[in-house]
């Protein structure tokens, strides 16, 4: 049982479960709790992110769009056609795992740079269709969002969203882990490292792909439609080219392949620009080079990388009190 | 009836034929051994047979269904299962996690299922990862049951992938060069594992250079050169074909044939030379 708690899996949700909750103690006004919903959403994103870069080995710079559809979906058709917002949010994800579907199998046969370019391009094509259809999107000024309320109920303030938002997280988290420790989570895994590999024991690395950009485009556009309704606004920024830079850089800082890599990267990468202003003008600076230490010292990326110095730490503690050697 | 029926394979790549027009035939239960100089195409016709490559022309049916033209995973799941030459091993992963991957086919489930992690999940995983031990230790690897396999020498990669061809639960299974690099020793322990798939009723297609295997394991030959068939059949006329030790050794053969007609040592000296 003990072994058991301690395991990567139980003990990493265990003690997300335990940040969560013991994280307002440290907010001590509505600021804090704003930059930690930011958090939440883009660790959700990049938990989703994660499978498919770090597991998959598929790269996406396409994934802000994704995040823009759900949070464009939701705003139009809850605000502008007056959807109640669950079934707005629950349409516009559908919507999107559609067009994941139709647009991943062509752009996931390619490899390497094509396929950052391919998904550079949609995200591209996302952005401009957003800012240029403003008769729906209201262009580059954006669109107020109406709260999301669930029948008579609405969602309002930023402690009650801090615990949805939390709780949706852990619940991604839980979804990601028990996908990766799965016979579909090992064919991904799998075909990241040899494709052909993969094929030959009978994994269709096709649509395995397929499958995990989907995922992955759910999760951000969730994370989208939840974004809207709670700053009850949508600007084109959050759609642009330099948002899927953002992510993806929260992925790789926090570490490929690991699921609360992802949580600690887009944690330390949503903080640090807030806590960056005191440097005012060089904030940019401080934050590029945060980026270009963390590659050289770490490169694996935090969590993967503290992981194994404590394991190697643990061995040499072990290998000292081994009277044997 | 056959279990795997090759007709007029061709493999063309730009303006060579890596394999020719070849057709054969190769029955249930037999160890078939390819063979051939380096270059002769061998590889290439493994990579036909399993789907990684589709031919210029020609058919493959295996237990009668046309498999021409599908892709790797369709060969996989009629029974195909092979191993490579150049290591495909997933090296992100334990030794006990490649043979798991080995298992996909018999183990995959619904993608609600798999996101929620039902019971039926977990005991499913539970019995993959008994059965994925049981297999490494069948082919010697039990030191490594809970070893990365980036931490693993050459020669037990090599039976690492061997395990994971027969996680699939294969009919067939092909073997690129399984003794390529290994020592005297492990070349023995390969030998009696090959010989443990047969009874296991893998009918097993081999691909390789050292011929003491070759001629310890084999059934029947098929010689390649240039693409092409040389030669074919049992394996105690295919040693004894002058076209063959021609072959290994180009011009160099002696006509007096003070070579002797044992191809087995013929053309271990004409591998070394080419080395
Ligand atoms: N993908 C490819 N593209 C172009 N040419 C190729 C390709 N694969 C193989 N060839 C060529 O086809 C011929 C046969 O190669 P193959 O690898 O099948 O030989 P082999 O019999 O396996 O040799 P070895 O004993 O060295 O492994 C060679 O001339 C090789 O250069
Ligand atoms: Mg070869």
């Amino acid at each position: 049982m003990l072994q058991r708690l301690a395991s990567p899996r139980t003990g990493g949700l265990l003690a997300l479960a335990a940040a969560i909750v013991l994280l307002p103690f440290l907010l001590s006004n509505s600021y804090f709790y704003d930059i930690a919903i930011l958090v939440g959403l883009n660790a959700i994103v990049c938990v989703g992110l994660n499978l498919l870069i770090g597991y998959a080995g598929q790269i996406s710079l396409g994934h802000a769009g994704f995040f823009g559809l759900g949070a464009y979906g939701s705003a139009i058709l809850a605000s502008r056609y007056g959807w109640p917002p669950l079934a707005a949010m629950l349409t516009t994800t559908l919507a999107v795992a559609a067009l994941a579907f139709l647009v991943g199998r062509p752009i996931l046969r390619l490899k390497g740079h094509y396929l950052a370019m391919a998904t550079l391009g949609l995200g591209i094509i996302i952005f401009m269709v957003i800012t240029t259809e403003d008769k729906f999107t209201g262009g580059p000024d954006g669109l107020s969002v109406v709260p999301f309320s669930i029948g008579e109920y609405t969602l309002r303030g930023e402690r009650l969203w801090y615990w949805i938002v939390g709780a949706l997280l852990l619940f991604a988290v839980w979804l990601a882990l028990n996908l990766i420790e799965s016979p579909a989570g090992r064919a991904l895994r799998a075909l990241h490292s040899s494709e052909v590999g993969a094929e030959v024991v009978g994994i269709d690395a096709a649509r395995q792909k397929v499958m995990v950009f989907v995922i992955s485009a759910v999760f951000a556009s969730v994370a989208g439609s939840l974004a809207a309704h709670y700053s009850g606004f949508v600007t084109p920024g959050k759609v642009a080219f330099f948002h899927s830079i953002e992510l993806v850089t929260m992925v790789v800082f926090g570490g490929m392949a690991s699921t609360f890599g992802a949580v600690v990267g887009a944690a330390v990468l949503t903080t640090l620009p807030q806590l960056l202003t005191v440097f005012k003008d060089y904030e940019m600076m401080v934050f590029g080079a945060v980026m270009m230490g963390t590659m050289i010292f770490l490169p694996r990326g935090v969590v993967p990388s503290l992981g194994r110095l404590l394991e190697l730490r643990r061995q040499g503690a072990a290998s000292r009190s081994d009277p044997r050697t | 009836m056959s279990l795997l029926r090759v007709q007029g394979l061709t493999k063309k790549f730009g303006g060579l034929n890596a394999v020719e027009d070849l057709s054969f035939d190769i029955q249930t239960g037999s160890v078939h051994s390819i063979i051939g100089p380096n270059g002769a195409g061998k590889t290439t016709l493994l990579n036909l047979l399993t789907g990684v490559y589709q031919p210029s022309s020609g058919k493959i049916a295996f237990e009668e269904h046309d498999l021409t033209g599908r892709a790797p995973h369709e060969y996989a799941s009629h029974g195909i299962a092979r191993t490579f030459q150049n290591l495909q091993v997933f090296f992100n992963m334990s030794a006990l996690e490649n043979v798991m991957v080995g298992r996909y086919m018999h183990e995959r489930c619904g993608l609600a299922s798999t996101l929620l992690r039902g019971p039926g999940l977990k005991r499913a995983e539970k019995t993959c990862r008994d059965e994925a031990a049981e297999l490494l230790r069948y082919v010697g690897l039990q030191d490594y049951l809970s070893s990365a396999s980036d931490s693993m020498p050459y020669g037990a990669l090599k039976r690492l992938e061997i395990a994971r061809a027969l996680a699939t639960k294969p009919k067939m299974m092909l073997l690129d060069e399984p003794a390529a690099g290994l020592n005297p020793t492990e070349a023995l322990e390969l030998e009696n594992l090959i010989g443990r798939l047969t009874e296991r009723g893998v009918t097993v297609v081999l691909v390789e250079h050292n011929m003491r295997l070759v001629m310890g394991v084999s059934d029947h030959i098929l010689v390649l050169d240039y693409g092409r068939k040389l030669a074919e059949g049992p394996a105690q006329s295919v040693r004894n074909d002058p076209k063959v030790i021609e072959a290994y050794l180009g011009s160099s053969v002696p006509h007096d044939g003070s070579f002797g007609k044992d191809i087995a040592a013929a053309v271990t000296i004409g591998v070394e030379m080419r080395r």
